[in-house]
């Protein structure tokens, strides 16, 4: 067996591989919770990938075909229900670990240097992740499904001159139809995972590259030859790691101690999914909405459009603007933020456990404000609510100018040399 | 987990939508393990609805298994146009002259009890009432100017609005208290509220047929679960020990 795997080894470096990004990768052993979104965010991409790939097998991409063969899966195929409950949840549950992940990122500061590229390659994720979900929710061809994808589509005849001919080159058709959802079939199971797999690749690439960073937001690699020996990880570590750095007593090896971190919070994680998965698959109209069990017909809208719960702190803040068009840029310019994230915090301290009061307050309004615009985009329309959006946009808005005023000469709190015990 | 469950179930109905405008919809009893009322609810939708509704994504056959019919008995007593017990459940009207009766075609039912809520089908199917301006001489209070006859009518009677007088403010104000019937009809209020609510309970099986089978599953899936966290658990603690 050796024999075997050392003339594996001595041909493609599997075992290295694994040692330096999986099994001997140095992680700050003071990783709390928020830590664990990275993981299930993994394995739900994995599980929407191979559910994805099972519903493919019986899904028929055409206007007339694609609402039947959704229920020829829910009906008539042995469990075909489980498969499509676990893509229709996993899509959620995707928005969910992500948003967590995010919003980890941000109170400790894990954007910040040298982790900026990290942040990019993220939200570029998130913006294809947007994307796929989006096509995906399109596929079914309920009620929601089309009239979503109209008022959707219909955002980019917003942009002057090319608008109106841009959205006709988008649906292939003059008004969304099969033409359109067969091209949105193509992109959402091809062409967008392509990129969200590659885009995994080089964000955990990145991640090992600069170093998970930690709630103390404290630097676990030092410059050679500055520790003694009795400060040193008494884990085996990586020569990749350790070549270049000394690391400190701070960290666990990934495997098995994160890993079995990690496996923890799959169980609770694993708990809440399959709950909803078999009790409650359309969480009560969220998940999957009422409206979307009856075909599309492009002679009947809806009573109300939303899109699904995901996109709708961005739909609130679209709304929020009398003008088209400058609710369309206010929209993307919500995501744009939070791209700039990196070099709008002026800041060096990375966590908010060291950072200044106004810096936790901002950060949990900011979380407040994003639920509850989520709440009014997602809502029917009434006059308070346009009010409140309004004020929450500002507010939305007003979380990244106030970060870039007071992180510049900011009264932050020491932040230790080594992780605190 | 009892405890989780509960917790869970409790705020769903705050997050549900009903798609109700301002009506005030009364409480479907609905009980998906009840087969007489499944039984007896695809029997009213056999007599009354599939005429013009179909049920495009159902068959006979898989209705005949979930509720406990044996095919024979079904495809005698619930199945009037000579398909074949694994056909689905088409309506027997024809498509196009659907169009034309009823200016657009009856929407086909198999999910109508997602798409609307159990709750609203109750609810919708015991207020028709009389209104000689309608085409069909009826109206809804839950869908006003509904395009669709009373079909349940021969089991109702003739449904009246009633109202009571009340004083407000000194004057005399009609106040609509319900529905009610001529009493021209094969049932009793009674009986004729249990049969929507078999029928609904009926609408809710076929919208998902598997949700008995979901739950028994699921539960089996969550106790492995707690099963297997308690072993990570052990595990992930017995590894961390060393570490603080």
């Amino acid at each position: 067996m050796n024999a075997f795997l050392s003339w594996i080894e001595a041909r493609i470096p599997m075992m290295r591989v694994a040692n330096m990004h999986a099994i001997q990768y140095p992680a700050p052993r003071n990783m709390n919770f928020w830590y664990v979104f990275g993981f299930l965010a993994t394995i739900v991409l994995v599980n929407q990938i191979i559910t994805g790939i099972w519903l493919t097998m019986n899904f028929v991409p055409t206007s007339e075909g694609a609402f039947a063969s959704v229920e020829y899966i829910m009906r008539e195929i042995d469990f075909g229900w489980i498969i499509r409950y676990m893509h229709s949840t996993g899509a959620s549950a995707f928005f969910i670990v992500v948003y967590m992940h995010m919003f980890r990122g941000m109170i400790y500061g894990s954007y910040q240097k040298p982790r900026e590229l990290l942040w990019v390659f993220g939200m570029f994720i998130y913006l294809a992740l947007m994307a796929e979900a989006f096509m995906g929710y399109v596929l079914p061809w309920g009620q929601m499904s089309y009239w979503g994808a109209q008022v959707i589509v219909s955002l980019f005849s917003a942009i002057p001159v090319i608008g109106p001919d841009l959205v006709i080159w988008i649906q292939g058709d003059y008004v969304i139809s099969g033409a359109t959802l067969n091209r949105f079939f193509a992109l959402h199971v091809i062409a967008l995972p392509l990129v969200i797999v590659i885009l995994v690749f080089l964000h955990i690439i990145a991640l090992h590259e600069v170093g998970s960073n930690n709630p103390d937001g404290v630097a676990i690699k030092h410059q050679k030859g500055s520790l003694p020996e009795s400060e040193k990880t008494p884990y085996k570590i990586h020569e990749y790691y350790t070549d270049k750095y000394d690391i400190a007593d701070d960290v666990v090896p990934f495997f098995p101690h994160i890993v079995l971190k990690d496996l923890v919070a799959f169980c609770v994680f694993l708990f809440a999914f399959c709950y909803i998965l078999f009790f409650a698959p359309e969480m009560g109209g969220k998940f999957l909405e009422h409206p979307n069990f009856e075909i599309a017909n492009q002679l009947k809208t809806p009573e109300h459009i939303f899109p699904v719960w995901y996109f709708t702190p961005f739909y609130a803040i679209l709304k929020a603007v009398p003008d088209k068009l400058f609710g369309v840029l206010a929209m993307f310019g919500a995501i744009a933020a939070l791209f700039a994230m990196p070099w709008i915090d002026r800041g060096t301290v990375k966590s908010w456990r060291y950072r200044c009061g106004l810096h936790k307050v901002n950060l949990l309004l900011f979380a407040v404000v994003f639920i509850f615009l989520g709440y009014l985009g997602g809502t029917p329309q009434e006059a308070w609510k346009i009010i409140a959006s309004q004020v929450c946009t500002v507010l939305y808005f007003g979380f990244f100018a106030a970060l870039f005023l007071y992180s510049r000469n900011e009264n932050t709190k020491p932040v230790p040399e080594r992780i605190p015990r | 987990m009892r405890a989780l469950v509960l917790l869970l179930s409790l705020w769903m109905p705050a997050i549900a939508t009903a798609a109700s405008g301002s009506f005030t919809l009364d409480h479907a009893p609905i009980d998906l393990t009840d087969k007489a009322s499944l039984q007896r609810g695809a029997q009213v939708f056999m007599n009354y609805c599939s005429g013009c509704h179909s049920m495009q994504y159902q068959r006979y056959s898989r209705t005949f298994e979930d509720l406990g019919i044996p095919e024979e008995l079904g495809s005698e007593n619930l199945q009037f146009n000579g398909d074949k017990p694994t056909d689905y459940m088409k309506r027997a009207m024809p498509e196009t002259s659907a169009a034309t009766w009823f200016g657009a075609a009856p929407p086909d039912l198999t999910l109508v009890a997602r798409v609307r809520g159990a709750d609203w089908l109750y609810t919708y199917l015991r207020t028709f009432y009389v209104d000689e301006s309608r085409p069909f001489g009826v109206n809804n209070k839950v869908f006003p100017d509904v395009g669709m006859p009373h079909a349940l009518q021969p089991l109702q009677g003739t449904p009246r609005e009633s109202y009571e007088e009340v004083m407000v403010d000194g004057e005399t104000v009609k106040r609509y208290v319900g529905i009610q019937s001529d009493g021209d009809g094969a049932l009793s209020p009674d009986e004729y509220d249990q049969a929507v609510a078999d029928l609904v309970n009926f609408l809710e099986y076929t919208g998902e047929p598997f949700r008995l089978e979901s739950e028994k599953i699921g539960k089996w899936v969550l106790v492995f679960i707690i099963v297997l966290f308690i072993f990570v658990f052990l595990l992930k603690k017995d590894y961390w020990r060393e570490v603080h």
